[in-house]
């Protein structure tokens, strides 16, 4: 079942001098099983948009559904819908507070009222999941680990409820190189062996290109573009209207393109672009061109 | 001697009462007033460590770092090597404590006793210098975070520091941000020769510079050229490090006997190799 927006404005601070409409009348519906990304620049409304996944803001007109029942009662009904949604918001690391990795995860779990062996259960497949070794990590401080592995832990705390859907705002902010590659890895993992839904906010166009099914552009509270990567990252027009810059993998290719090398441009992996620009030398005859 | 002269410096702290880390393992490492430096490593190698003893924030466990001939060490040089170095965290909105954008940029000179016409035209030539004059009433929580962190470099500014230290500025902006970021710190060296050290974990950005340090470990294990360092594409790899996307493509190609330059890391570069 999906996650289903109908019709949703968000206003801050509606009746006062600071009122502001973040979301104006937007529909989407994210498919079970899917994997979507959504950017916009700063203002434009994609963080107020994720709030609204999992009840965290309730709409100030439209509703939200999770699985057909809406986010915005305050029935049994309502509370297990929105415990469908996992959040791990941005810089999740920042939450951290418990004294073992292991407490720190469990806590969520806890809260559910579920059986220790279950929270067990939940707290190892959860860690195995991040490739933290429960062994090596159960007792070890969150607050003795890197970043990458703080932010692993993190994202474990959420795994640990079992969601349906997970909602990701920004999760490779401020990674090095080799914990970015490797979290984008895991999500990847989790979309194709657990079966989430997943929904994540970047500003990185490189990471939205590898990863998502679909992306959606965000602009001034509106859904500026939705679509898959092949044809969105290729919407000039409404891309500058978003602020929103190319994958730099399809900005080099349309870089040689200009400079004369008769290049196709939808690459999004240093790999792919590889490939497409010794096609085109190899057509053009020559070592270079 | 050199601006920044930092000699076998270690920094360790305890992680229990029996044992210690060493966050900072005898760096070397001397930048030149004027120099742009880019400093890369993965989370943990020390980088913000290092960032931290050039204003003093940290000492050093032992060797020394000196900042235009003053020792950090010594408490009578603190608030001139504070002066000196302006720093700009990660954050926006953990370093901007005003409820209006020029009296957050006055904020320093205040602190120093400067007079108050003097304090005036420091703030106006140090928004005019990242380009927020027109926002120099507006209450900083309506600003963008690419706006704050220029916000945040104006205030540096306006206590005429010499040398700018940046950890990781544009880890939360957008791409726009980044960009007016990194294009603010560009020209302010370009115009005002403001010594630059920038810590990133964005090659792009790293490009931009003059030198590019690496660190692992708590040591510089890699100092050159932007051009030195990113030809190695393989070494980056294995530091867990990445290199710019059109250095990796120029390698990808050359494995493929495309003959190129080793020495490609923009994209125009690349173009101008393969299209000339």
């Amino acid at each position: 079942m999906p996650i289903e927006l109908k019709n949703v404005t968000y206003t801050y601070m509606k009746g006062t001098p600071f009122e502001r409409t973040a979301l104006k009348d937007v529909s989407l519906t994210i498919a079970d099983g899917s994997l979507t990304a959504i950017a916009g620049h700063t203002g434009s409304g994609k963080s107020t948009l994720v709030q609204h996944l999992n009840g965290i803001l309730h709409p100030t007109a439209g509703e939200v559904l999770v699985d057909g029942v809406s986010l915005a009662g305050k029935g049994k009904e309502n509370l297990l819908a929105r415990r469908q949604v996992g959040m791990v918001f941005q810089y999740p690391e920042q939450q951290l507070f418990e004294e073992t990795v292991a407490a720190d995860i469990a806590f969520g779990p806890k809260n559910l009222e579920l059986s220790d062996e279950e929270i067990e259960r939940r707290v190892r497949s959860a860690m195995e999941f991040v490739q933290l070794d429960y062994e090596t990590y159960k007792d070890v401080s969150p607050f003795r680990l890197s970043g990458g592995q703080m932010r692993r832990v993190a994202i474990a705390g959420v795994l640990a409820l079992e969601p349906a859907y997970l909602v990701l705002d920004e999760p490779t902010a401020g990674l090095d190189p080799q914990s970015r590659e490797g979290l984008l890895r895991r999500i990847a993992e989790l979309h194709r062996k657990k079966k989430l839904t997943i929904i994540f906010v970047s500003h990185n166009m490189e990471d939205i290109a590898r990863m998502a099914e679909r992306v959606v552009f965000m602009h001034d509270g509106r859904i500026l573009v939705d679509a898959p990567p092949s044809e969105a990252f290729f919407a000039d027009k409404e891309m500058r209207e978003a602020g929103l810059a190319a994958p730099p993998t399809v900005a080099l290719l349309s870089r040689l393109r200009d400079a004369g090398l008769a290049v196709e441009e939808d690459a999004f992996t240093a790999d792919e672009a590889a490939k497409r620009i010794v096609k085109a030398i190899r057509k053009k005859g020559g070592a270079t061109c | 001697m050199s601006f920044i002269e930092i000699k076998d410096l270690c920094y360790s702290y305890s992680i229990s009462p029996s044992e210690n880390r060493m966050a900072l393992n005898h760096v070397n490492l001397s930048v030149e007033e004027g120099e742009f430096v880019a400093v890369l490593g993965v989370n943990g190698s020390g980088k913000s460590t290092l960032a931290k003893h050039l204003n003093a924030i940290l000492l050093p466990t032992s060797g020394s770092c000196c900042v235009a001939g003053m020792d950090t060490r010594k408490p009578e040089h603190l608030w001139d090597v504070r002066q000196t170095v302006g720093m700009v965290f990660q954050n926006p909105d953990n370093q901007i404590i005003a409820a209006i954008v020029e009296d957050d940029v006055a904020f320093g000179p205040e602190n120093l006793g400067v007079p108050s016409d003097e304090i005036r035209s420091r703030v106006d030539e140090a928004l005019k210098a990242v380009g927020m004059t027109e926002f120099h009433g507006f209450a900083p929580h309506l600003l963008s975070g690419g706006q704050k962190q220029r916000v945040a470099i104006a205030g540096t500014l306006a206590m005429r520091t010499k040398c700018l230290v940046l950890d990781e500025p544009t880890a939360m902006l957008d791409p726009v941000g980044r960009k007016e970021v990194l294009d603010t710190v560009r020209c302010l060296h370009r115009e005002s020769g403001i010594t630059v050290i920038y810590i990133t974990h964005f090659m792009e950005e790293a490009a931009a510079a003059q030198r590019v340090v690496v660190m692992e470990d708590g040591k510089v294990v890699e100092d050159g050229s932007p051009k030195e360092i990113f030809c190695h594409v393989d070494a980056m790899r294995k530091r867990g490090l990445d290199v710019p996307l059109a250095a990796e493509i120029a390698w990808r190609l050359r494995k493929q006997g495309i003959r190129l330059p080793e020495d490609i890391v923009t994209d125009e570069e690349l173009a101008v190799a393969l299209c000339r």
